[in-house]
């Protein structure tokens, strides 16, 4: 029986089977096993969380390997990192090294100001992020088996997160009441494929699976992103930044799982025994320190 | 149609795949996140998704127990992937906690890492001849079953279907295609488990 590897199926297949869990960025083995027992059904291998890349500004790179392959062995949740975008090399090398999903990701310095990645050819599923439907089309078409919002990550501000889930969603739900012989203007305005845009004219969803992430610092944050429409929930700097990172991953699972249920989030926030993340207001940042404008 | 309503545990994993694939077998699909939609199911599915994640909201909010007793009480559970994972005696190599309802011990990614996830052409004679399109993700399989476990299908030498009475595990996920067979199966098994319940009754 010949197996067929790397299939847009298996790729996809792979983000459909995280749904409705959280996703964590951890920059040790040892974060990468407190995620695990939190409950997270990823990590994310980092050098730095969001909110250190953000303080330490110059050139933020792909994660030194050596510590990548140590989460690996560290847990058996599937393991993801970050490339740049546009950085093929970075992502083949991750490939090449088994991670089991790449990050293209605004959060780390971009190498290429005019395209990105060609997920395509590639046997591992990339996640990419998008601030809206247009840009979500676009990764898609060049393979990403996985979006998320963009949010501006690493400012434990979720006003980011929530413009983009809400700016997603609102035009999937127009794009299912648009006549059909509107949807060739519409994917031209959105400058996204055509056949993309009369799927999830057809359908009412993206053809990959959508998760929040970029600002998702507490419990009610994941509730809120799921009612919004997320499947999943991405924290980066919001668990290791916070001042109790054990109670904090396994409230925001907890929260993620019954999001719609405001008695599990009042549980899951007095068990915090810890303060969130500090947090910037995103409108005093000046325009050459936003993430989400990188990679468009 | 409809005559039985089958849940999906949904704690975490691919569950609308599956209530749609149920819907379309002909059964009424639930999602099950709490102990009261347990009760109101005659059969339940635990999806794909990560074991070591559902097994500890499976703790935390009380489920263990009565998931264990609905399912020796005759209840039919079907594991795919992860669920089979969940519902294994032990899983090979780590002291992982599991439910305990299928007398297997099942390996963890035992075709390897992402990269080896993959689509084959599977022989399953208990779904006739033509071959079912098996997608595996970071998949198990079965290293070792008990002798009242049926191996219903294998690949690369290991049980990747089985069944012990009312309980069926698959190392794939037949929810991602758009073959309903093992979905009818499943269907079939839940539909005579509740007709014998009424029997036993009457």
């Amino acid at each position: 029986m010949p197996k067929e590897t790397g299939t847009l199926t298996v790729k996809r297949g792979l983000a459909q089977m995280l749904k409705g869990g959280v996703i964590m960025d951890v920059v040790t083995p040892d974060q990468a096993l407190i995620a695990q027992e939190a409950g997270a059904v990823a990590v994310m291998a980092l050098e730095r969380i969001p909110a250190d890349i953000r303080a330490a500004g110059g050139v933020a790179r792909m994660s030194d390997l050596e510590l990548v392959s140590r989460i690996m062995d560290a847990v058996t949740i599937p393991v993801m990192a970050k490339a740049r975008i546009g950085h093929f090399a970075e992502a083949q090398a991750l490939q090449e090294l088994g991670v089991d999903f790449i990050d293209e990701s605004e959060v780390l310095t971009p190498a290429d100001d005019l395209f990105h990645i060609s997920k395509e050819s590639f046997k591992v599923p990339f996640v990419c992020g998008a601030r809206d439907l247009g840009e979500a089309l676009r990764r898609i078409a060049e393979g990403a088996a996985m979006i998320r919002s963009k949010g501006e990550a690493g400012s434990g501000n979720i006003v980011e997160a929530v413009r983009h889930m809400r700016a997603i969603n609102d035009t999937i739900r127009a794009l299912t009441v648009t006549p059909k012989e509107e949807l060739v203007a519409r994917a031209r305005d959105l400058g996204a494929p055509y056949e993309l845009v009369a799927d999830v004219a057809e359908k009412g969803r993206l053809p990959v699976v959508l998760f929040c992430a970029g600002g998702v610092s507490t419990p009610a944050d994941a509730s809120l992103m799921m009612q919004l429409g997320a499947e999943g929930i991405f924290v980066g700097s919001g668990i290791f930044k916070s001042s109790n990172p054990k109670a904090f991953a396994k409230a925001i699972v907890d929260a993620t799982t019954h999001y719609a249920d405001p008695s599990v989030v009042v549980d899951a926030h007095k068990a915090l025994s810890g303060r969130a993340m500090e947090g910037i207001d995103v409108r005093k940042l000046p325009e050459s320190e936003l993430l989400a404008p990188r990679g468009n | 149609m409809g005559d039985v309503t089958i849940g999906v545990l949904a704690l975490q994993g691919d569950v609308g795949e599956h209530m749609h694939a149920i819907e379309r077998a002909g059964g009424r699909a639930l999602e099950v996140k709490t102990l009261d939609a347990l009760n109101g199911v005659d059969g339940l599915i635990v999806p794909g998704g990560e074991s070591t994640t559902v097994m500890k909201l499976l703790e935390r909010f009380s489920l263990v127990e009565p998931l264990r007793a609905r399912v020796r009480a005759g209840m039919p559970l079907w594991g795919t992937c992860m669920g089979m994972i969940v519902a294994a005696r032990e899983v090979v190599g780590s002291p992982q906690p599991t439910l305990g309802l299928l007398d297997v011990a099942v390996r963890r990614n035992a075709f390897g890492r992402q990269s080896e996830s993959a689509e084959v052409e599977l022989d399953v004679a208990a779904l006739g001849s033509r071959p079912f399109p098996a997608v595996f993700i970071r998949a198990p399989w079965v290293e070792r079953a008990g002798s009242s476990v049926d191996v219903l299908a294998s690949l690369d030498g290991h049980g990747v279907l089985v069944r012990q009475g009312n309980v069926l595990g698959s190392s794939f996920h037949p929810e991602l295609t758009g073959d309903g067979r093992l979905h009818a199966y499943f269907v079939e098994m839940v539909r005579a488990a509740k007709i014998g319940k009424r029997t036993t009754a009457a």
